[in-house]
């Protein structure tokens, strides 16, 4: 238990955590198997180290002509049984807190609601209360974009999406909806828990309650091309009000910028039409 | 038997054909001995071409932002690394070692099929020189694994994933044929007496590993095959657009891949057992039990594939039952190392390099075992998986296992091969240098897939510790390589200059002793009779009966030293 007294000290040799419940839960249960691991891992080399150093050529002349032993066969079998049994016990005890996320706060934003179900065949449930901020993670070569809810039209089109860094609010549940336009790619961000493997022609889910204000990064964790090593990834945190804020200037900005797209394709034709 | 008189009599020595010489001699050959120093000299040349990819990818990552080689560059580096290391050394390596000794470990004067074992070495060579033509045009870039839609023609549109493909395919043959080969001789052509229960361990690895792969091959040959289909013929067995699916792909593979794994480990497990004995001058702790945990992990080998696809959309009740079955895999696993341990326990330890190479691998193979326990652990793998952490634990069971496995047989088996010693010194130098170069590479990687770093990617930003970790790395991996590198020397040295070894340099225990080092043609004048698992010391235990009694317990020791002998009480 000396690894629990001194976090500081062992944080090199366990993950990244702290953005969200779910990292910690995983940092929890990797903890556990690490302490499980040590003492496995100083006894089975402290005794490989013994035998060595007890039973050398120039210590131990004559080799006891043994040929095995029964009871500790059955022994050493049941004993790293046993061991396999309790990991399991603990794995499925975290389980849920790592899998299944909790209802947002009550600060949290007004965005997050009931509404857009979730693929039936999905194995993310959703809060208990139902209510979340859905965002749609859609990877391609080399670039992540993200679909927020709140389209304009009713074909679903229109809504307010982002490149490379997503903005969520503080102290509401998140949950990704992560799809693939090319090939596999895999989302990550240590300190918000595991990475999702995002496969064309499939969903993968996670999800994020973030507490703390803040930058939160990551990459693409799935070789994916040439420029997989600068796809990168950020989470930015901000307060419920920032993050609707945030929102509305994306949905005008966006909105803004296809309009003087749409007048730029409307000169270009009729330069086009005159032309000829 | 010994009674019959013949006609005429006279002593026939070896066979009286001349010996083969020169070079054709080497591409007609069909002896078994002859086939295996061929496999055992070309792994090795892709060992030391996966290895210098290697180097350079260290180099790479040496420093943060490098600019040393291309993005395209790297991606080609660690796809050939990685293909070269698995496909054209570690599981070729054990055909050569096993071609060379199986046959001379069971009493038998060939392998079952000569002909065919002639044409899997050279399906091996085959698809080693259509793969490394590649490096010609444009070598294939979306990794040993090959995930489509990347492998796809959209993709990878060159002509170095078809290579990839044929490298699968003709390899694979190669080991298919291999494997029902070895299979086929040990069931038929044992010595009298050799029965299953008296078989060498490293034969016992060799039968699992020949039945790993009859089962695993065929359906990767069938992934690979769809693949091509899908890239030049129209197909769509992996497209979404049309259908089909990617992940039918990861299922493939590692329904292949994860049995793999034991194909690559379980030989190297057998060397070890061998060796251990010999060393500490002590029976094998546990025999059935080593002998029953290969097979028992040959067949849990079929029921984990999915712990590498805990991060794809699959249902939990997948997630758990996988996780199960591969806990389970570590419990054979730690049977093999205590059993290991029991029989270093009490023995007398002669540390000779071989032995040193067997105690370094448990040694790493244990932090390998411990990390890959974590890994089982799904939502722990969901942080860890494609990270370094993996990378680090990949090489711990492969580089650790596997490679410091092949190298403790180099050294034991290498006077039985050529009739000299290899240099002790240069050995010992050899591994230490390999054993604290591997530690600086592999245990700081550990750390750096802790800390976020994703495997694949040719450069890194200058965030944390990440640099330092590196370089540290990159350190390692030059003193891994000077390692490497001495044995290479020393090997050469010893060609020439090595001492005469003559037939059992070792005092071992199994057959492979009982003949001329190296061995004639046709391994035995007289087949030699088995009455227990460790026949050699029969036969020294039978000579000695005849030609007096045995000298004192410390003179054999050779503590020819004054002073108080630690006695055989514990």
């Amino acid at each position: 238990m000396l690894l629990a007294l001194a976090p500081g000290a062992f944080a090199f040799i366990t993950p990244e955590a702290g953005g969200s419940p779910n990292a910690n839960s995983i940092d929890d249960l990797y903890k556990i198997v690490l302490y499980v691991a040590a003492v496995v891992f100083v006894v089975v080399e402290g005794a490989l180290g013994y035998a060595c150093w007890r039973f050398s050529r120039r210590r131990h002349e004559v080799a006891e002509q043994t040929h095995g032993h029964t009871g500790l066969e059955i022994g050493w079998t049941l004993a790293a049984g046993a061991i396999v049994v309790v990991l399991a016990a603990v794995t499925l005890l975290k389980l849920s807190s790592i899998r299944n996320p909790p209802n947002s706060d009550a600060s949290g934003a007004s965005l997050a609601s009931a509404g857009g179900a979730l693929y039936a065949d999905s194995e993310q449930k959703p809060p208990p209360n139902g209510k979340r901020l859905e965002i749609e993670v859609i990877g391609r070569q080399y670039l992540w974009q993200y679909v927020y809810p709140g389209a304009s039209n009713r074909d679903g089109l229109g809504a307010p999406y982002s490149y490379e860094q997503m903005v969520v609010p503080t102290h509401t549940t998140v949950v990704l909806d992560a799809v693939s336009m090319d090939v596999v790619h895999s989302w990550w961000i240590p300190e918000l828990g595991g990475k999702i493997q995002v496969v064309p022609g499939y969903h993968n889910f996670t999800w994020f309650k973030i507490d703390k204000p803040g930058l939160y990064r990551g990459q693409c964790a799935n070789i994916c091309g040439q420029g997989h090593a600068r796809m990168i990834a950020s989470v930015r945190a901000v307060p419920p009000a920032q993050f609707e804020a945030w929102l509305e200037s994306q949905k005008r900005e966006i909105s803004e910028a296809n309009v003087a797209a749409a007048k730029t394709r409307a000169q270009l034709e009729s330069e086009g039409a005159e032309k000829p | 038997m010994a009674t019959y008189a013949a006609p005429v009599p006279q002593v026939a020595a070896h066979r009286v054909e001349r010996e083969a010489r020169g070079w054709t001699s080497w591409l007609t050959t069909t002896d078994h001995k002859r086939i295996g120093i061929l496999y055992l000299v070309t792994t090795f040349v892709f060992f030391i071409l996966g290895g210098t990819e290697a180097l350079m990818m260290r180099l790479q990552l040496g420093t943060p932002e490098n600019t040393l080689v291309n993005p395209v560059t790297y991606n080609e580096l660690f796809t050939m690394h990685g293909t070269t290391m698995i496909f054209l050394f570690v599981v070729p390596v054990w055909a050569g070692f096993a071609n060379y000794f199986l046959p001379l470990m069971i009493g038998a004067r060939d392998m079952a099929f000569p002909r065919l074992n002639a044409l899997s070495y050279w399906l091996l060579l085959a698809g080693g020189i259509v793969f490394y033509a590649s490096v010609f045009w444009n070598p294939p870039s979306a990794g040993w694994v090959s995930y489509p839609p990347l492998s796809g023609i959209q993709y990878s549109p060159t002509g170095g994933q078809d290579a990839w493909i044929y490298l699968i395919h003709l390899t694979g043959l190669s080991s298919l044929i291999g494997a029902i080969n070895f299979y086929a001789t040990i069931a038929n052509m044992r010595a009298r007496g050799l029965s299953w229960g008296r078989l060498p361990l490293f034969v016992w690895t060799v039968l699992v590993y020949a039945v790993l792969l009859i089962f695993a091959l065929p359906v990767i040959a069938a992934g690979v095959t769809l693949l091509l289909t899908d890239r030049r013929f129209g197909t769509h067995f992996y497209d979404p657009n049309a259908g089909g699916s990617a992940i039918l792909w990861q299922n493939l593979f590692w329904f292949f891949g994860h049995p793999e794994v034991y194909i690559m480990i379980l030989p190297g497990f057998g060397m070890v057992s061998e060796i251990l004995p010999v060393f500490a001058k002590k029976p094998i702790f546990g025999y059935k039990a080593i002998a029953a945990s290969s097979v028992t992990i040959a067949f849990l080998a079929f029921l984990v594939w999915a712990h590498h696809m805990f991060t794809t959309p699959i249902p939990t009740v997948v997630l758990i039952f996988v996780m199960m079955s591969s806990y389970l895999i570590a419990v054979p696993t730690g049977v093999k190392i205590f059993n290991w341990i029991g029989t270093l326990w009490r023995g007398s330890i002669d540390f000779k390099t071989p032995l040193l190479f067997c105690v370094g691998f448990i040694a790493l193979f244990i932090i390998g075992g411990i990390s890959g326990v974590f890994l089982a652990v799904f939502p722990v793998d969901w942080q860890l998986n494609e990270s370094y952490f993996v990378v680090a634990h990949i090489h711990f069971v492969l580089m650790g296992g596997a490679v410091f496995t092949v190298f403790a047989g180099l050294y034991y088996w290498f006077p039985k091969m050529t009739g000299r010693m290899l240099s002790e010194p240069l050995g010992r130098l050899s591994f230490w240098l390999m054993f604290w170069g591997f530690l600086a590479t592999f245990l700081i990687q550990h750390v750096m897939g802790l800390d976020g770093m994703p495997r694949r990617i040719y450069e890194y930003p200058d965030v944390g510790n990440l640099a330092l970790y590196n370089l540290i790395s990159t350190i390692g991996a030059f003193i891994l390589g000077l390692g490497v590198l001495v044995t290479i020397v020393n090997v050469a040295r010893s060609l020439k200059v090595g001492a005469i070894a003559g037939p059992d340099p070792w005092k071992a225990n199994t057959l492979e002793w009982f003949t001329t080092s190296p061995p004639p043609v046709n391994n035995f004048d007289v087949i030699p009779t088995v009455r227990s698992a460790e026949p050699m010391k029969d036969y020294r235990r039978e000579i000695e009966r005849v030609t007096g009694p045995r000298e004192p317990a410390s003179v054999i020791a050779g503590a020819g030293t004054a002073g108080p002998a630690g006695g055989p009480a514990a």
